[in-house]
């Protein structure tokens, strides 16, 4: 078994079910696949949810867990794709002592290259969002570490494909709007 | 409305389950299922509820009268310990496909996560070994609840459900309505077969001139009996059987050529590393059939028919995948296939069963040593019961052997707990099974072992009159892991030898006629006095203490090197 690990996009399609995600999560327990992010949020079609969960494993060993996932009865359709078959980001939020901002000329240069946003500022800290690959807000990081980072964040992946994924006709929903 | 219309979340529980057909449910009542028992006690006269004497065994008898009767057998327990009791039952139902429906009371919602007194999260503990589980509330959920907890249980590839329903929720007051379940948009119960797969799958039938078929429990479930005869009959194709899907052909079949896997028969194992086409029916491919992937059927092209998607290239990778029910797509393929006959390829399997039945069988079933062999046992309940008995079987050696030597003319006649490999299964599977077809004879055969898991039941089976046939093997040993500490651990017998109690004064404490039989001269006699009564009756016989269960796989080893000694 020389298959090498790839970093796959899990898309699952879902009912609105409260215990779904202890169920799918299961399903990478049961297979020791640690999960490297996840996240959950409404779908393009109404009270429909997506869970986009990324994990580091072989093709043949996606291929298995998407049809275990897909067997949950709540479970509309679930997709895997490699990172060139989809668009995605991260979001990163970095809390500063506002003092540096003040004192130190270079954070301000810091900010405007990477292309990040001061989302709030006080007397106390001020907050940069920064949304990106995972290299970009990782790079951010290692900028602004120096000069104390008081919390840092970053959100699991979100995705899109650039294949379509037709959840409607799966649903049978009219899409012809 | 008005208010006299409404009825309790309780009375809806009942009035679901009668709108579903059941008559029968076995359970242990308890704090939080107390306002669902107090209704069950309106409804008696409709609905029989059978008091086991643990959880678990009320699983166990579920799955027993679901696997002879293909209905949904229904459970009930409370919260807390009643419903973490139930899991080992609703696990084994889940790896063995039976449809089963699970209802636990639950706290009050307004006490939820607050570990409140026998508060256990079972939603939680269940998810890994259900088909769905899902928690109701309010009462008005209840009918939709339980109609789509019917429905997903025995639709597609069945399996076990559990609905957990808080105590107020069934003291709430609702109207109600049922209308059964007939779709969910999420769920596909039967995926659609393709017709080129089909075609292919036909080709290389028809190709063929070593094939081989492996079927299991799919012909079973899927009610096709007749259409896989009429398939291998009229491809000539020589047909093994997992331990699930014994029974599915007659044991006299010409076509039958054994049972696969880690004691099943030589030639099947070997030959599946010698077929050129393998073709499985409604198996999975369990690692206890197919030993060493690395060297399982690696000559053959293979095809897999099996109703869930997610079986196909699990572990073994196949040429042609063909989804769908058996049940159709074998008649499908029959318009396919040409007509056959494989004499040369079925010789094959016979000359190996000539070397297995000099070297292993004929000792087994005719014992020239003194001590009692199993296999004798099976032979002569064989005898007795003409092959017309429904044979029920705990887990080890006892099982292993009266898979490889009981006689089934009809099928759903075998019951065991195969993918689990639950120990005490035996006993309150063999109370379902005899309550579900009762106009049968039912012989449980458990070993010393297993029957102390649960030998509670023999509580149930005599408060409910059952004339279950019980036969406890006894060997004083837990049989299959003393096997394995002589073969592969160098004698270290580690806590396997039994002291055992007086089983016939147990049995006879439970009013149920009792024999001991330890001299090969009164064994026939035995089994013929135990198969004429009608009532329940235990015969324990004493059987050869170290002896070892053969033909056999090792673990990590080839299907094709399986040890006859």
């Amino acid at each position: 078994m020389s298959e090498l690990n790839n970093t796959y996009t899990i898309s699952v399609y879902t009912e609105n079910n409260l215990g779904l995600l202890n169920r799918i999560s299961a399903i990478f327990l049961k297979r020791h696949i640690s999960i490297e992010s996840l996240t959950t949020s409404q779908s393009e079609i109404e009270n429909i949810f997506r869970f986009i969960i990324v994990v580091s494993i072989t093709k043949s060993r996606v291929e298995r867990v998407i049809k275990q996932i897909e067997k949950q009865i709540e479970v509309i359709a679930a997709f895997y794709h490699s990172n060139e078959e989809t668009i995605f980001l991260e979001t990163a939020l970095y809390k500063v002592k506002s003092k540096s901002l003040f004192n130190e000329k270079t954070i301000q240069k810091i900010i405007k290259n990477s292309q990040a946003n001061i989302v709030t500022v006080s007397p106390e800290y001020f907050v940069i969002e920064k949304t990106g690959w995972r290299k970009d807000t990782e790079k951010l990081y290692d900028e602004l570490e120096p000069y104390g980072l008081l919390q840092f964040v970053r959100s699991g992946r979100i995705s899109v494909s650039k294949e379509p994924m037709n959840i409607s006709n799966i649903l049978g929903l009219n899409t012809d709007k | 409305m008005s208010e006299i219309t409404k009825i309790s979340g309780a009375e809806a529980v009942i009035k679901s389950l009668l709108k579903e057909g059941v008559d029968l449910i076995y359970g242990y009542p308890g704090g939080a299922i107390m306002p669902i028992y107090d209704e069950l006690h309106k409804y008696e006269d409709k609905l029989n509820h059978v008091l086991t004497r643990h959880e678990q065994g009320a699983t166990h008898a579920a799955q027993g009268f679901a696997r002879v009767t293909g209905k949904v057998g229904v459970v009930m327990a409370t919260s807390g310990p009643g419903a973490t009791n139930l899991v080992t039952g609703i696990a084994d139902a889940q790896i063995d496909s039976t449809p089963m429906v699970c209802i636990t009371g639950q706290v009050a919602s307004h006490l939820l996560g607050s570990d409140a007194f026998q508060e256990t999260d079972i939603i939680g503990i269940s998810s890994p070994v259900t088909k769905w589980n899902c928690q109701v509330t309010k009462a008005s959920e209840i009918p939709e609840v339980l109609a789509k907890a019917f429905y997903i249980a025995k639709s597609g590839r069945p399996g076990p459900v559990l609905i957990d329903i808080t105590k107020d929720a069934q003291f709430e007051l609702m109207e109600f309505s049922y209308s059964k379940c007939k779709r969910i948009r999420s769920y596909t119960p039967v995926p659609n077969y393709s017709i080129k797969q089909l075609k292919k799958a036909a080709e290389l039938i028809n190709n063929a001139k070593k094939p081989l078929i492996v079927f299991g429990q799919g012909v079973i479930l899927g009610n096709a009996e007749t259409e896989f005869k009429n398939f291998i009959e009229k491809t000539g194709i020589p047909s093994a059987w997992t331990i699930l899907g014994l029974s599915a052909l007659p044991s006299d079949h010409p076509l039958n050529v054994g049972m696969v896997g880690m004691h099943g028969n030589y030639g099947p194992n070997v030959l599946t590393n010698q077929c050129d086409l393998l073709i499985a029916v409604g198996m999975r491919f369990d690692d206890r059939v197919t030993g060493n992937l690395d060297t399982y059927a690696k000559q053959a092209k293979i095809i897999h028919f099996d109703i869930d998607p997610a079986e196909i290239n699990k572990t073994v990778e196949v040429d042609v995948p063909v989804l769908g029910t058996v049940k159709e797509t074998l008649p499908e393929i029959l318009k396919l296939v040409n007509k056959n006959n494989h004499q040369n390829w079925l010789g094959k399997f016979h000359s190996l069963y000539e070397k297995e039945y000099s070297k292993v069988i004929k000792e087994e079933l005719h014992p020239t040593k003194e001590g009692l062999s199993m296999a004798e046992v099976v032979k002569e309940i064989n005898i007795a019961s003409k092959g017309n008995a429904i044979i029920i079987t705990d887990v080890g050696q006892h099982q292993m052997v009266a898979c490889r030597y009981a006689k089934f003319n009809e099928s759903k006649s075998n019951v065991t707990s195969g993918g689990l490999g639950t120990m005490g299964f035996a006993l309150p599977a063999a109370l379902g099974a005899k309550m579900g077809a009762p106009e049968r004879e039912v012989v449980a055969i458990i070993g010393d072992g297993g029957f102390q898991m649960t030998i509670q039941e023999l509580g149930t089976i005599f408060q409910t009159g059952s004339a279950v046939k019980i036969v406890v093997l006894n060997n004083n040993y837990l049989g299959m892991v003393r096997q394995w500490q002589e073969m592969f651990f160098e004698k270290r017998y580690a806590s396997t030898e039994l002291v055992n109690p007086d089983f016939v004064t147990i049995a006879k404490g439970y009013y149920i006629e009792a024999k001991k039989v330890s001299k090969r001269e009164e064994l026939k006699s035995s089994i013929e006095l135990m198969m004429n009564s009608k009532k329940p009756f235990f015969l324990e016989v004493s059987v050869e203490k170290e002896h070892n269960v053969f033909p056999m796989i090792p673990t990590g080893a080839s299907v094709s090197d399986i040890r006859l000694d």
